[in-house]
């Protein structure tokens, strides 16, 4: 559980901070989205005390990140950046092996994490932990730097825009790579982004953060429908915010149970974005729903548009 | 006309004016007095060098190595070819006579290593040390063989063979105490000076400003304070410490390297890649541990490239250092220049250059080293 409790921070004259205060929960996906010069990256930096607060506290599990060793904190916190940040001169398995090497690890121990690892997050081609990082394409570089970050199996992981820099197809393969983690480990990710869909796609909870402050905190489905003021219904997205809304729901919360449509059938698993698409590709207006390979259903158009509980 | 000609144009012109302009040996009745001008292959030379320029003109395949091979040529058997005729001009002379080698000798003989040079450009490594190392084999081979023999500046060699060798190790120990202070000193200072982004700070000014003190003028400063010291310390009198000797030569060649050490130290730290400190120190690395596992071994290189500079410019200084007292090879400049023996400022100074470019070899070999690890 990490709270900031009425936390400050100003550069010069500049508020980048504003007594913001900000719950996030064991085991939670939590999302920091907004423009550039919101403060959300500063707001991340602050939990490992790379940005030092003028007032207010951070707490990890109820104590004070500030009365912490500062380097015994940082290594219990996984953390990726976007420019990734892998040492040039270390091969990849010796990256991944950062943190557990600073911990003491032994040999065995950090060769077995590292091989974990590689596989979970797709690294898996013959020799790859013995290159180095400028030999990798950049979604490669990335996926290291998220193993780095998760390599001593942190609680809490950080992660300033990891997937900014990435085309969209690797962009979207890394995310799905990090939601199964996640879930698999449920480990407590701190995630920057100022891309909406990014944010609404990967976060469980996702906060909206304008000019130092939280404008509005919810589940994407809550920031979608229901906006409390004019600012935070335009960075949903205004009109578009339906678009956004099909992408977060799932085929099987709207699916007519029982009816049979002809068609290519759609997982009950997928969002209705997936389903609109299909319908698209397919030219019908209704496809059945399986559900681990059995037939469950059937999703109408008419239902998408409609949808509105 | 191909450009790549143009250097080969102008050295084989400078070998072919030196070839007919200056002489290319001198016959001096001792080692002291002046003599008669010996210029004895003149024509045998000057066609080489035509050849060589025309050889250079040619855009035939082969010509290129040709050349390389000619000034390879040359580079060996221009002394092979003036220490033969030292000793037939020997042969017929006093005891006391001593052939020394006159300019049309040395200017040939750098035209055509600059020459070599130029040709090596861009050939593999391994070519390069192939053709120097058997270079030096074969001078080498020629002076074991004591073809040599006969020319004044080996028999000054020869009459100061114990001085030399003395004079050798301590200017190789001034040379290398320097650095490792100019290191200890200077790294730290350069560390600082980054964190702090003072790189235009007061302390690199004033090193700023030491670099333009004539190092004469600040060896000579350097008398008076540390005559005191060793006046009001005894104990670091008697350790050898004093207005003159090697303590303020040491002294002051550590200033003038401070400079240069700050600056590539400043430039190793610029070097290391923003986003992979930003990791390593988010990633719980203490400052020592960022400076070990990541600054170092990323920073090492320019660093290293930065104390060759140093290194080479230190066994130049350290030349004028031998003026308060502290020895080494710039000795036998001064002495030389005294007695107007030309052969001792010769034998000095082609040590001091034989050494300056002994350590910038060294230092390359280190880079090269580190370059292919990283």
């Amino acid at each position: 559980m990490i709270e900031f409790d009425h936390v400050h921070k100003r550069f010069g004259e500049h508020v980048v901070i504003d007594d913001l205060s900000l719950r996030v929960e064991d085991g939670e996906f939590f999302v920091l989205v907004g423009p550039s010069g919101s403060g959300k990256s500063t707001l991340l930096r602050t939990v490992n005390r790379l940005v030092h607060i003028d007032a207010g506290n951070v707490r990890i599990d109820g104590v004070d990140v500030a009365t912490q060793d500062v380097e015994t904190l940082r290594r219990g916190i996984g953390y990726a950046i976007q420019s990734v940040g892998l040492f040039p001169h270390r091969t990849v398995g010796e990256n991944v092996a950062t943190v557990p090497h600073l911990l003491g690890w032994s040999k065995a121990e950090i060769d077995a994490r590292v091989e974990e690892l590689l596989i979970l997050l797709k690294l898996d081609e013959p020799g790859i932990v013995d290159r180095y990082p400028d030999t990798l394409s950049g979604g490669q570089q990335q996926r290291v730097g998220v193993a780095r970050a998760l390599a001593a199996r942190p609680r809490i992981v950080l992660m300033d825009e990891p997937f900014g820099a990435l085309d969209p197809v690797t962009r979207e393969s890394l995310q799905a790579s990090l939601k199964a983690i996640q879930r698999d480990t449920a480990t407590t990710i701190l995630f920057v982004t100022h891309d909406m869909d990014e944010a609404f796609g990967l976060g469980h909870r996702v906060a909206l953060m304008l000019d130092g402050k939280v404008a509005q905190v919810g589940t994407p489905l809550e920031l979608i429908r229901q906006p409390v003021n004019e600012r935070v219904r335009e960075f949903v997205g205004g009109s578009r915010a339906r678009l956004r809304e099909l992408a977060v729901r799932l085929v099987r919360d709207s699916m007519r149970k029982g009816e049979i449509a002809d068609g290519d059938a759609v997982d009950g698993g997928s969002s209705l974005q997936d389903a609109l698409g299909a319908m698209l590709t397919q030219g019908r207006d209704r496809l059945p729903v399986h559900e681990d390979g059995h037939p469950a259903g059937t999703i109408l158009l008419a239902d998408l548009v409609a949808s509105r509980e | 006309m191909n450009p790549r000609a143009l250097p080969v144009l102008v050295l084989a012109g400078i070998g072919l004016l030196c070839a007919i302009a200056f002489p290319f040996l001198y016959v001096t009745p001792n080692r002291l007095l002046s003599g008669e001008p010996h210029s004895p292959h003149v024509v045998a030379l000057a066609l080489s060098w035509v050849l060589l320029a025309g050889l250079g003109m040619l855009e035939v395949r082969g010509s290129r190595v040709a050349v390389a091979l000619l000034a390879w040529a040359l580079i060996a058997g221009l002394p092979l070819v003036a220490g033969m005729d030292a000793r037939a001009l020997l042969h017929a002379t006093a005891a006391s006579a001593r052939v020394p080698l006159g300019a049309g000798f040395w200017l040939m003989w750098l035209a055509a290593n600059l020459l070599l040079l130029d040709r090596l450009r861009g050939v593999r490594t391994s070519g390069r040390i192939v053709a120097w190392a058997g270079l030096f084999v074969a001078l080498v081979a020629m002076s074991r063989a004591g073809a040599f023999e006969s020319l004044a500046l080996v028999r000054e060699f020869h009459a100061q063979r114990g001085p030399f060798m003395d004079a050798l190790l301590t200017h190789l120990s001034l040379a290398a105490t320097t650095l490792v202070l100019a290191l200890v000193i200077g790294a730290p200072l350069g560390w600082w000076a980054w964190r702090a982004r003072r790189t235009d700070g007061a302390v690199v000014g004033v090193l700023a400003f030491l670099q333009t003190v004539p190092s004469l003028a600040l060896f000579a400063l350097l008398i008076g304070p540390f005559a005191w010291l060793a006046r009001a310390w005894p104990a670091l009198g008697a350790l050898g410490f004093g207005g003159t000797g090697a303590a303020p030569a040491v002294f002051a060649l550590v200033l003038y390297a401070l400079l240069p050490v700050v600056r590539y130290t400043v430039a190793g730290l610029g070097a290391v890649p923003p986003d992979a400190r930003e990791a390593a120190r988010g990633l719980g690395m203490s400052r020592l541990q960022l400076l070990s596992r990541v600054q170092l071994p990323l920073g090492w290189p320019v660093l290293l490239a930065g104390l060759r500079i140093v290194a080479v410019q230190t066994i130049g200084l350290a030349a004028v250092a031998t003026l308060i007292g502290a020895g080494g090879l710039g000795r036998f400049v001064f002495l030389g220049i005294g007695q107007g023996a030309n052969d001792m400022v010769m034998l000095g100074t082609l040590a001091i250059i034989a050494l300056a470019l002994a350590v910038d070899l060294l230092f390359q070999a280190m880079l090269a080293f580190t370059e292919r690890r990283s």
